[in-house]
């Protein structure tokens, strides 16, 4: 609100043409970020989710130990409790696992790399979906019918079926034992493939609403060749829903990748995400090593709905018909 | 209508055709099939000779149709891990996935309209409240973590079930259940409401959303005028006419359910087809992979069409020929 006053306050003295207020002012001045402000669940979310990225990205600097580094490991340090347990040490204060590996470094380098799985997954489907929504829904036609019946026939069954079908083959075709590198490729491009209909379909039925309008045509007229009107000019105006579906589908990117880890064909445990972890504390569950998978699980469920709930608030507020 | 019928008939096929295409590729693309049954030391010519026994010099139409042929006889190949056919291997394993998702569904179903009924008539109070927030869990939280967390309650904490296994079955014909011994009821819970949880909280929210929808209309005001019981008006007027939209998600969700055991099935180490999958996934078991993506498109499909054709009986609108619809 404070914007609007020094605005009226420095306005110039009749202007010719109205000058457009900057982006910046703009932003402060949309319904968006009142409405983000007066929701205490969004600011909240938003909050727990920053937190977590940054400890995430910070974890090389503020773990007490490289997980991956197997020279920092030391058996004499395995399956100690949290610290505020009878037998827990400094500085593990989460408690170690059978390895003697520190449970909170190796969840705040698990939580980075299923980050950055979950972002890269996102992306991957996300552009491929909007590649192939603009191509349908510019071009019509057969290549139309084509790209969606695909996506029909796809979205029948559930996206963890397609990654794992996705996964088994590639490991089929390359053999099995795979670098890391190869292997966090595969998990993203099998993401992708399992999450582009969404986008495909919006942005589809978007483009075939601007396809009609006078800004379309005149660049049409003006020649500009058909990839250059979808990408410059239809595309930044399709972009507010793809938004939000990309922030509901980075949680389930995230979960995604987690239970291919869970079930074993994710990443291994050398370099673990939070569902390797998951998988290893698992078999602790019954000789009472609880916190080996207690506090993966909860960095987990934190992330996701953290997430889930930005999104929720996102959807809402972009949503015309809500207000 | 026939043709309607028809049509979506002729969908069905052309979808089931594209799976078998891509189950077809794997089978025969993804890695080398006579690797998988060769040992170290079988000579080139062999290896040549199996090469053609198999077929696989054969043009890659005929493969297919031969494929395809034997997959509508049952034939799946043989399995690399077990060396025993898959059909045989499926069939072993169908019971008791096929039993975890009607327990998980019917769990579903009554709780979730339950809730769902009670959060529409009761919304402020704290109890509704509670459910929302369970809802809101039931969907964000991963099903493998929901299925360690029961696992760790009642399990290993409490000690009142087990948390792996089908428990005692008992064997009718080719079918084998656990619905005819305790320890193979109290075997279905935990995985069950692990598998279920999802949908519950799908149709709990699809309940009450449209639940308070349908007691803003006119013939419930009218039922309340007539002096009919609270009672009567909440159950045989209002929720009658909700259930329609509830029974078509939970029949599509079905499929999601037999889909999604893979994951429950796996944390409770439950001997059904999706633990099968996912051992054949680590250990590049093709045909059983090929096998396990027809078979789950084949119930999808099917699901499909018997939700649409269910459809034009419900509702006679749809029986119209086109043009002539209100």
């Amino acid at each position: 609100m404070s914007g609007r006053d020094i605005d009226a306050g420095d306005a110039p003295p009749v202007p010719l043409v109205e000058v457009p207020p900057s982006r910046l002012a703009r932003w402060r001045d949309s319904d968006l970020l009142a409405n983000f402000l007066r929701s205490k669940t969004a600011v909240a979310a938003l909050i727990a989710t920053v937190l977590m990225v940054g400890l995430a990205f910070a974890s090389p600097w503020i773990a007490p130990q490289n997980p991956y580094d197997p020279a920092q490991l030391d058996l004499i340090n395995s399956n100690l409790p949290p610290i505020w347990q009878a037998d827990g040490q400094a500085p593990y204060y989460l408690g170690t696992d059978d390895q003697g590996r520190d449970v909170l470094s190796a969840v705040l380098y698990g939580l980075r790399l299923s980050l950055i799985v979950g972002v890269l997954g996102v992306v991957t489907s996300g552009i491929l979906g909007i590649a192939l929504g603009l191509i349908a829904g510019y071009a019509g036609g057969a290549v139309d019918t084509l790209i969606m019946r695909v996506a029909d026939v796809q979205l029948t069954f559930p996206a963890i079926l397609i990654a794992l079908v996705v996964d088994g083959v590639a490991k089929a075709s390359f053999g099995s034992a795979l670098d890391v590198g190869p292997l966090i490729g595969l998990i993203v491009v099998s993401i992708g493939l399992s999450f582009w209909v969404q986008y495909a379909r919006t942005v589809r039925s978007s483009v075939m609403v601007e396809k009609g309008k006078d800004y379309v045509q005149a660049a049409r007229l003006i020649g500009l060749s058909p990839p250059v009107i979808m990408v410059r000019h239809v595309l930044p105006n399709v972009t507010g829903p793809v938004f939000v579906i990309a922030t509901i589908n980075l949680a389930l990117a995230i979960i995604t990748e987690a239970t291919l880890s869970f079930l074993g064909t994710g990443l291994p445990e050398t370099m673990p995400s939070l569902g390797t972890l998951i998988r290893t504390g698992n078999r602790f569950l019954f000789s009472g090593e609880w916190w080996i998978v207690a506090f993966p699980g909860l960095a987990l469920a934190g992330l996701v709905i953290a997430i889930n709930l930005l999104g929720d608030w996102l959807r809402d507020a972009l949503n015309p018909k809500l207000q | 209508m026939l043709a309607f019928l028809l049509r979506r008939v002729i969908q069905a096929a052309a979808v089931l055709a594209v799976v078998g295409l891509i189950a077809f590729a794997m089978f025969r693309f993804a890695g080398d099939p006579v690797n998988q049954i060769v040992g170290p030391d079988t000579t080139v010519a062999e290896r040549a000779q199996i090469r053609t026994d198999l077929g696989l010099d054969d043009p890659v139409l005929v493969q297919f149709v031969r494929y395809a042929g034997n997959v509508v006889r049952g034939r799946f190949g043989i399995s690399y891990q077990f060396r025993q056919p898959v059909s045989q291997l499926l069939a072993e394993r169908m019971p008791a996935t096929l039993e975890l998702a009607f327990c998980a569904t019917v769990f579903a179903l009554v709780v979730g309209i339950l809730m769902g009924v009670y959060c529409a008539l009761f919304r402020d109070s704290w109890l509704a409240g509670l459910f929302q927030a369970v809802s809101l869990i039931g969907i964000s939280l991963p099903t493998f973590l929901i299925g360690i967390l029961l696992i760790y309650l009642f399990s290993v904490t409490l000690g009142w079930l087990p948390s792996y296994g089908r428990g005692d079955t008992v064997r009718l014909g080719w079918w084998t259940t656990g619905f005819l011994t305790a320890s193979g009821l109290k075997a279905l819970i935990l995985p069950s409401v692990t598998l279920g949880l999802f949908q519950m909280t799908l149709i709990m929210r699809l309940v009450r959303a449209e639940m308070l929808e349908v007691l803003r209309t006119d013939y419930i005001r009218f039922a309340r005028a007539r002096g009919l019981t609270t009672r009567a008006v909440h159950l045989r007027h209002a929720l009658k006419n909700t259930l329609v939209p509830v029974i078509t998600i939970a029949g599509l969700q079905l499929g999601s359910v037999i889909a999604f055991s893979i994951i429950t099935e796996t944390v409770f180490q439950w001997p059904g087809m999706g633990l099968l999958f996912v051992q054949a996934v680590q250990n590049v078991d093709i045909p059983i992979m090929s096998a396990y993506l027809l078979l789950v498109a084949l119930i999808f499909v099917t699901i499909n069409l018997v939700v649409d054709i269910l459809y034009t009986v419900v509702d006679p609108r749809l029986r119209l020929p086109a043009g002539r619809t209100a």
